[in-house]
C-alpha cells in the first residue's frame, strides 16, 4: 500500500516538472559541470597568456601606450578568472592542499613586501639584493604572515598600476618606474617572472580539468552525489563567506581602501561581477566563453527543480538580482563603501550583500532538497 | 607470533566483530561523528578545515565573523602610516598577526631544524614565530616579569627599536624502546636567549616556552559548566589511579574578577575575551581599552619614545573591532570525524581507553548556557579534555610556576582536530613547545601523572600501537 503511495508520488513529482524540462540526473549535471569548468580555465589561461604577451611588450619597450596596453589586458583577463572563482573551497585543483591558489590570487597584499611605497621608498624585495627567482618568491610567498603576498594576480596589479593614492583614479605608477627609476631593471624581471608564474599556475589548473585524461576531472566524474555536493559548497562558500563576507562585508564595515580586493587598479566593482557570474553560471549550467560561444547543458538548477521547484525558482532570481546589483556598484568601489549607513554607495553595496546572503540561504535550502544536510558556507 | 598478528589486523580491516578477547572494539557512538555538536560541526577536512564557522551562526554573527577574520589574519603596521585601520603594530612584537601564528587558524611549529639551522649560538639563524617565550623571575604570590624584558621576549621590533634578543633552542637526543624493541629517539629542547639588546637578563630567569595551538571550539569550551570541570577532579580522585587534576583561577580582564582558567597550556586564562586582547598586546603590540599603554619596560628608552597608534583614550584596536576578533575566535567550527566507525578506529579507542588516556582527556560534556553566543548551550560535543591541570613529570616541566599551576604541571590540551593538523599547518609537531614529531613522540613524553598510561603504551605490539594513532588521527 505505502509502496503505491510512493510510486504515485514520485510519479506526480516528475510528471509537473517533467513538462517544463528534459529530466536530468547527477551523472549529467556533474559531467556538464567538468565541461563548463574546463572551458572556463581555458578562456581565463587564454586572457593571461594574451596579458603576458601585452606585459612582455610593455617590459620589451616602456612607454605610457604600452603600460596601458598591459594594464587594459590584465583588466581583461581579471573578467575570466574572476568566473572561475566558482570552483574553489572544495580541495579541487585550484585549493587543493598543492594547489595554486595562494599564489594566483591572494590578497590583500603588503605592497611594501614586493616594492617601495610613499615614505619607504626603498622597501620590497625588488629593491633588495636577493636574486629574484622562482623558488625565491614561491618561498617568500606569504612567509610570516598571510599579508606578505609575492606574487599573482595582486602583484602583477601592484606592479602595474602602483599604489592607489587618489581618490578619484586607480594607481598612477609611472612607466619610467621601469626605465630610469631606481632598480628598474629588478622590477622588471620581477613582473615578467611573476606574469610567466602566473600563466604556468593557471595551466597547471586547466590541465586537471582536460576531458579523457587521467587527471582531477576524471575522478570527479565518478564522485556522485559527493561531487554535487563540492559544487554547492563552492556556490555557498563564494556567495556568502569570501564575496559577500571577506571582499565586501569587511570593507563596507572598516571603510578602508585596503579592504577592496582589487585596490591598486580600482577594479573591485568588476572582481564582484565576475564571481557574481560565476556563481550563476554554475547553478545554470551555462558559460558564455571568450568567443562568444555557449556552453549550455543539464544544470544544478534542473536537478533541484526536480525536487522542489519553488526553491530553484528562488535561487535563480536571488543570483540575478546578486548580478544585476552588483552591475550597479559605481566604481571606484573605494568611495562607494564611504559614508554613512544610508549614503547612496553603500546602499549599492549593501544591495549585493543582501542578495548574496539570500541566495546562499537559498543555496542551503536547495542542497537539502538533494538531500545534503550540513552545507559549509564560508571560509 | 607475527602470524598472529596478521590474524588481527586482517580481522580488523574486514569486520567491526570483537575477536576472541585478543582485540576488544569500543562501542561506536554515533554523536561523536559532530565533536563541534549540531552547532560547532562542519565537515570539511581539507586547508580550510580550521577556518571555518559555526553553521549555527546567526547572520549578524557571520558579518562579525568575516570581520573580525579580517582582522585576526591581516598584518598590523607601524604607526603612523596610511592603512589607519591596521597601524599601530610594536614597538616590540613577535608577529604581526594573529594568523601569523595561528597559520589558517591552526598551530604553529618550532623551526625546522632539519636544514641544520640554530647551530651557530652567537647567530640563530632562523627565529621561531610561533613559539612565544614567557619569561618571569620567582615572586610572591605569583612570579613577576623580569624587571628589564617584562614577561615575554619580543624578538622582534619596528625600526628604529632593538629587538629584545633572539632565542636559541638546541635538541638532544633521547633514546628508548618499547616492550617489543622498537627503538624510539625523543628530542630533548634547551632554550636560551641572545644577542640580549637592553643587557643581562635577571640572575633568576625563569623561560617557558609555548606554541600557537589550533583555534578550533574555543566558544564550545567556554561553554562547558564549571561544575563539570570540577566534577573531572572528583572522579580523578576517586577512581585511586594516581591522576589529580587540579583547576587553575586566574583573574579575567573582562569579568573583573577571578575565574576558572580554561585556555592557554597552564590553564592560565579564563575566557577568549582576555586570551585575545593579551595576545594583541603581547605578541603584536596592539592597545586595547584592556590594556591602553605600550608594552615597553622602563629601562626599554626606544621602545617608550616610539610613535604609538593610538591614546590611552583611543586605543590602536577599538572596542567593535576587539569584539569582532574575539568573536571569531570563539566561532571557529570543529571538523567532523573521518571513520569513525572503522574497526582501527575502534580498536584504537579501546586501546585509549584501557590505558586510562580518557581521564584525563575526557572525551564528552554536555554545554551549559553561554551568553555571549547563546545557540552554544545545550550540545553535545566530544574535545577530549578534562581541562584541568596535571604534574606531566621532569622531562615536560619548565618550572616556571603560573596562577596556581606549578612548574610541572600542564593543562590537558584538547584533543579535537588532532589528525588535521597536517593537511592544515603541514606538520605534525606537538605539545606545549612542538618538541614531539609526531602523536606517538607526544604519547611518549607524557610521565608524572601520566606515567601508567605511558607504560601502557610502551608495551603495546605494534598493530594496536598503529590502532591508537589511527583513533587519534580520526579525532
Amino acid at each position: 500500500m505505502k509502496k503505491i503511495a510512493m510510486a504515485l508520488l514520485l510519479g506526480v513529482a516528475v510528471y509537473s516538472t517533467g513538462v517544463f524540462a528534459a529530466d536530468v540526473d547527477q551523472q549529467q549535471v556533474v559531467k556538464q559541470y567538468s565541461v563548463l569548468v574546463s572551458a572556463s580555465y581555458q578562456d581565463s589561461l587564454s586572457s593571461a597568456r594574451d596579458m603576458q604577451g601585452k606585459i612582455n611588450a610593455f617590459l620589451a619597450a616602456p612607454t605610457p601606450e604600452t603600460l596601458k596596453a598591459a594594464q587594459a589586458a590584465w583588466l581583461e583577463a581579471r573578467e575570466w578568472y574572476g568566473q572561475t572563482e566558482a570552483f574553489r573551497f572544495y580541495g579541487g585543483p585550484i585549493d587543493s592542499e598543492t594547489g595554486p591558489e595562494g599564489f594566483i590570487n591572494a590578497w590583500p597584499l603588503d605592497e611594501a613586501y614586493i616594492d617601495g611605497v610613499k615614505g619607504k621608498p626603498k622597501a620590497g624585495i625588488i629593491n633588495g639584493k636577493s636574486a629574484i627567482t622562482e623558488a625565491k618568491l614561491r618561498s617568500l610567498n606569504e612567509r610570516g604572515g598571510e599579508e606578505n603576498i609575492a606574487t599573482g594576480w595582486h602583484a602583477i596589479e601592484f606592479l602595474l598600476w602602483g599604489q592607489d593614492l587618489s581618490r578619484d583614479s586607480a594607481g598612477q605608477r609611472p612607466f619610467t618606474d621601469y626605465t630610469t627609476a631606481p632598480n628598474a631593471k629588478r622590477r622588471g624581471e620581477y613582473l615578467k617572472l611573476v606574469t610567466q608564474m602566473l600563466v604556468d599556475d593557471l595551466a597547471s589548473v586547466e590541465k586537471e580539468w582536460q576531458p579523457n585524461q587521467q587527471n582531477f576531472r576524471a575522478q570527479f566524474e565518478q564522485g556522485g552525489n559527493d561531487s554535487i555536493k563540492k559544487i554547492f559548497t563552492s556556490l555557498g562558500t563564494l556567495s556568502r563567506g569570501e564575496l559577500a563576507g571577506e571582499r565586501i562585508e569587511v570593507a563596507l564595515d572598516t571603510q578602508n581602501q585596503e579592504d577592496e580586493h582589487s585596490c591598486f587598479s580600482d577594479n573591485t566593482h568588476r572582481d564582484i561581477v565576475s564571481n557574481a557570474k560565476g556563481i550563476q553560471n554554475v547553478w545554470e549550467g551555462r558559460f558564455v566563453r571568450r568567443s562568444g560561444e555557449v556552453v549550455a547543458g543539464a544544470s544544478l538548477k534542473q536537478l533541484v527543480a526536480q525536487k522542489n521547484a519553488a526553491v530553484a525558482d528562488a535561487v535563480s532570481s536571488d543570483m540575478a538580482t546578486s548580478v544585476k546589483n552588483a552591475e550597479a556598484i559605481v566604481a571606484p568601489f573605494d568611495r562607494e563603501i564611504i559614508g554613512k549607513k544610508d549614503a547612496p554607495g553603500r546602499k549599492r553595496v549593501q544591495a549585493v550583500v543582501d542578495a548574496l546572503k539570500n541566495q546562499t540561504k537559498n543555496l542551503v535550502e536547495a542542497a537539502k532538497a538533494l538531500g545534503i544536510k550540513r552545507l559549509n558556507t564560508s571560509v | 607470533m607475527n602470524k598472529t598478528f596478521g590474524l588481527i589486523t586482517c580481522l580488523l580491516a574486514g569486520s567491526v566483530l570483537a575477536f576472541e578477547g585478543a582485540a576488544l572494539l569500543a562501542l561506536y557512538d554515533p554523536a561523536e561523528e559532530a565533536p563541534g555538536g549540531e552547532v560547532g560541526t562542519i565537515d570539511d577536512h581539507g586547508k580550510n578545515a580550521f577556518s571555518l564557522p559555526y553553521p549555527g551562526l546567526s547572520d549578524r554573527q557571520k558579518t562579525d565573523f568575516v570581520v573580525g577574520n579580517s582582522f585576526f589574519k591581516k598584518a598590523w603596521v607601524e604607526a603612523p602610516s596610511s592603512t589607519t585601520a591596521r597601524d599601530g603594530l610594536g614597538p616590540h612584537f613577535v608577529a604581526q598577526s594573529c594568523g601569523a601564528c595561528h597559520a589558517l587558524d591552526g598551530r604553529g611549529a618550532p623551526p625546522d631544524f632539519s636544514r641544520g639551522l640554530q647551530t651557530d649560538l652567537r647567530n640563530p639563524a632562523e627565529q621561531p614565530m610561533s613559539l612565544l617565550i614567557r619569561l618571569s623571575i620567582p615572586g610572591q604570590p605569583n612570579p613577576q616579569p623580569d624587571p628589564v624584558y617584562g614577561g615575554q621576549l619580543n624578538n622582534r621590533a619596528i625600526p628604529g627599536v632593538k629587538p629584545e634578543g633572539k632565542v636559541h633552542i638546541r635538541y638532544e637526543p633521547v633514546r628508548g624502546q618499547f616492550a617489543d624493541g622498537t627503538p624510539y629517539e625523543l628530542l630533548k629542547p634547551t632554550y636560551s636567549i641572545t644577542q640580549l639588546a637592553y643587557g643581562p637578563l635577571h640572575k633568576d630567569i625563569m623561560l617557558s616556552p609555548r606554541i600557537a595551538p589550533q583555534m578550533i571550539g574555543l566558544g564550545l569550551l567556554e561553554a562547558i559548566p564549571e561544575a563539570d570541570i570540577l566534577a573531572n577532579a572528583t572522579r580523578q580522585r576517586a577512581e585511586g589511579k594516581g591522576i589529580a587534576g587540579q583547576p587553575n583561577y586566574v583573574f579575567d580582564d573582562f569579568a573583573k574578577q577571578e575565574m576558572l582558567g580554561r585556555f592557554g597550556w597552564k590553564a592560565n586564562v579564563a575566557s577568549i575575551a582576555h586570551q585575545t586582547a593579551g595576545a594583541f598586546h603581547g605578541d603584536i603590540g596592539i592597545t586595547s581599552r584592556i590594556n591602553p599603554r605600550e608594552d615597553c619596560m622602563p629601562a626599554q628608552k626606544d621602545c617608550r619614545r616610539a610613535p604609538s597608534g593610538g591614546t590611552v583614550r583611543q586605543p590602536e584596536i577599538d572596542d567593535k573591532t576587539l569584539n569582532q576578533v574575539i568573536l571569531y575566535s570563539q566561532t571557529l567550527a570543529v571538523p567532523s570525524r573521518r571513520a569513525p566507525d572503522s574497526a582501527a578506529v575502534l580498536r584504537g579507542k579501546q586501546i585509549f581507553s584501557d590505558a586510562n588516556c580518557v581521564s584525563c582527556h575526557t572525551p564528552s560534556y554536555q554545554t551549559g548556557e553561554f551568553k555571549a553566543i547563546p545557540q552554544l548551550a545545550g550540545q553535545t560535543i566530544f574535545p577530549y579534555t578534562d581541562l584541568l591541570l596535571h604534574d606531566m613529570g621532569e622531562g615536560l616541566a619548565d618550572g616556571r610556576p603560573d596562577g596556581r599551576a606549578n612548574g610541572r604541571q600542564w593543562k590537558t590540551p584538547p584533543l579535537w582536530g588532532l589528525g588535521l593538523i597536517k593537511t592544515v599547518n603541514g606538520h605534525t609537531r606537538l605539545l606545549h613547545d612542538g618538541r614531539a614529531r609526531n602523536m606517538l613522540e607526544a604519547v611518549l613524553w607524557h610521565d608524572g601523572e601520566a606515567k601508567a598510561s605511558k607504560d601502557y603504551v610502551l608495551k603495546l605490539n605494534a598493530a594496536d600501537r598503529e590502532n591508537l594513532l589511527t583513533f587519534l588521527n580520526s579525532l
